[in-house]
């Protein structure tokens, strides 16, 4: 009818302008100016905070937890919430070490790299594993995220520690400088973990943006009944996030084992929470429905440059916490104060 | 008028919880381009009828026939395929996610790649506000920011991007003011004039006697009414829903 009198105010409303753009975009967009103030003041208080070597120090420390809260985010959009990343990265690093120790006992020890390849592969499947079955309670039994993934919190770290004696395990065998070099070496003179961390936030990033996954997720995350009623495989996507969430928790302990050189039963004992928070900073909502790849990169980066800036800057390293504790407050007010248009 | 098969026809329809006969045997026919209101007090049976219609519940007998055919819905899923829309009290949108993405949520646009198309999308959401006569300047903006009466707007959007042919409206009105109930009332209308059928249950016998083109009414379970509205006023609609007795003919 009257269609094509409406197209030129159509053609205005096809490119969004940046601050209109959904609101995943603008939360991020709104930490990363926070993390380019907070780089800018503690350069200025600590020279030495801009020098290569502490810059690679802090870009190593922040991927581990960076990647997985890549996974957590995925998570937190479909609108739950995943408590067991810290304990399936250290059983999916300790049954890595045991796998290469078990393997350079067999004949694949005669196939250079296959020892730690291998051991890799089966150590993520077991952590995908775990995802998988966090995501097929929660999906399907309609157990709550919460106290399903607190359940298998205890359940990994205590697997971990009955496999281990509470013993610390170490990389065996011929393949233990490959391991180094993947995991402690250097890509293009960058630190492997950020080169890890850069490619599965890019891929996470265009999922999100340009599959029907993606944008099932986030309906999922924004209305789950809304979203079974038009057709969206809810219990698909649940158990997909889930599942992806332990593959990256254990991906990252595979990580810190590398860079440890050794993996203790105790690993990232307690780093669901720094994860969390930074997904969190980051633009993730906890109501579900909103966050992005961007925005658990950019928190998992600002807690580590507040970590790194309190111990430059000689500060007592105590108040850290506290701070940290006030960004997560702040970040979440400024999300309100945005979708209520406060200002 | 009656030429066609109906868009929808119950006949016969049954639904007993336990003991309780929520409906007793009811037959409606709905065709393209009516309006058609069904009323009734608390417990007649509407909420029980129309969510038979919409497939999220399956009549204990009776048969449900769509553009002549006969149909099982199954859930409402299979009902918004066959081309029933339904729109709930709680309207069912996802308050945080854009316009656009509500009105192609689980019906996605995708490219020769298999990526999203979202050009397209917002094109054809904002084409759809367009055809209901609304005017939403930005298609990206968060449903969380709409008024009740544009969020029935995009409501109504994705029921024109299945392509329904029955939409059924749950109290399109009930949160609603004045001046945004008036809205509705002319997005019904226009949803009528494009030739789609509606269904309207609601309570307002004010916002009936503005938009149906026929009343059926309810009384614990059974079809006491079911006329053109002509010219029968809401005090006429209201004395019958509490009576249970059709209005005396007019002079």
């Amino acid at each position: 009818m009257a269609r094509d009198e409406n197209l030129p105010t159509l053609r205005a409303w096809l490119r969004p302008t940046w601050w209109r753009r959904s609101m995943p975009q603008t939360q991020t967009a709104y930490v990363a100016l926070a993390f380019a103030a907070l780089v800018i003041v503690v350069w200025m208080l600590a020279p030495v905070f801009m020098t290569p070597r502490n810059l690679l120090n802090i870009s190593k420390n922040f991927s581990f937890i960076a990647v997985m809260s890549l996974g957590e985010t995925l998570v937190i959009i479909s609108g739950g919430i995943d408590l067991s990343v810290g304990s399936v990265c250290a059983l999916t690093a300790v049954v890595t070490m045991m796998l290469m120790r078990f393997f350079s006992a067999t004949a694949v020890v005669n196939v250079p790299g296959a020892t730690i390849v291998l051991a890799a592969i089966l150590a993520l499947a077991l952590a995908s594993l775990i995802g998988f079955v966090n995501g097929l309670l929660i999906a399907g039994l309609r157990l709550s995220p919460f106290v399903t993934t607190l359940g298998m919190l205890s359940i990994a770290r205590g697997m971990t520690y009955v496999l281990t004696q509470g013993r610390a395990q170490y990389p065996v065998g011929p393949d233990i400088a490959l391991f180094t070099r993947l995991t402690n070496g250097a890509v293009l003179g960058l630190p492997p973990q950020l080169v890890y961390l850069l490619v599965i936030a890019i891929i996470m990033a265009l999922a999100l943006r340009q599959l029907v996954w993606g944008r099932h997720l986030y309906a999922v995350g924004g209305n789950m009944q809304a979203a079974a009623l038009t057709g969206v495989r809810v219990p698909r996507i649940l158990i997909s996030v889930y599942t992806l969430s332990g593959v990256a928790a254990g991906f990252s302990g595979v990580l810190i084992a590398g860079w440890l050189g050794a993996a203790p039963a105790n690993l990232a004992s307690g780093y669901e929470l720094r994860v969390i928070a930074a997904a969190v900073i980051g633009g993730a909502n906890l109501a579900g429905g909103v966050g992005g790849a961007a925005g658990a990169v950019i928190g998992a980066a600002l807690i580590e440059v507040i970590r790194n800036g309190f111990v430059l800057i000689g500060a007592n390293t105590y108040w850290e916490e506290v701070f940290v504790g006030v960004v997560i407050v702040l970040a979440m007010l400024v999300d309100q104060i945005r979708t209520r248009r406060l200002f | 008028m009656r030429a066609a098969a109906p868009i929808l026809r119950l006949a016969g329809i049954r639904k007993s919880y336990g003991a309780v006969e929520a409906l007793k045997g009811i037959d409606l026919a709905v065709d393209a381009g009516e309006v058609v209101a069904v009323c009734g007090d608390n417990g007649a049976g509407k909420s029980t009828l129309i969510r038979v219609a919409a497939g999220a519940l399956e009549p204990s007998a009776g048969a449900v026939e769509f553009e002549g055919e006969p149909i099982a819905l199954g859930s409402p899923l299979d009902a918004l395929r066959a081309g029933i829309a339904t729109i709930y009290q709680d309207l069912a949108l996802a308050p945080r996610l854009t316009i656009w993405q509500n009105v192609f949520i689980g019906a996605e646009l995708k490219n020769r790649l298999g990526l999203l198309d979202k050009r397209r999308m917002r094109v054809n959401a904002a084409r759809y506000l367009a055809r209901l006569r609304i005017e939403l300047s930005d298609v990206n903006r968060a449903v969380e920011r709409l008024s009740g009466g544009q969020r029935q707007a995009v409501a109504i959007a994705r029921a024109l991007h299945w392509e329904a042919r029955l939409v059924i409206m749950d109290e399109p009105t009930a949160a609603l003011g004045v001046t945004e109930s008036a809205r509705v009332l002319d997005l019904i209308r226009s949803l009528r004039d494009g030739g789609t059928a509606v269904v309207l249950i609601s309570h307002n016998m004010a916002d009936i006697v503005a938009v149906a083109t026929r009343v059926a009414v309810l009384k614990t379970g059974v079809k006491i009414y079911d006329a053109p509205l002509g010219d029968l006023t809401a005090d006429d609609l209201a004395h019958m829903i509490m009576t249970g007795t059709p209005p005396a003919p007019r002079a």
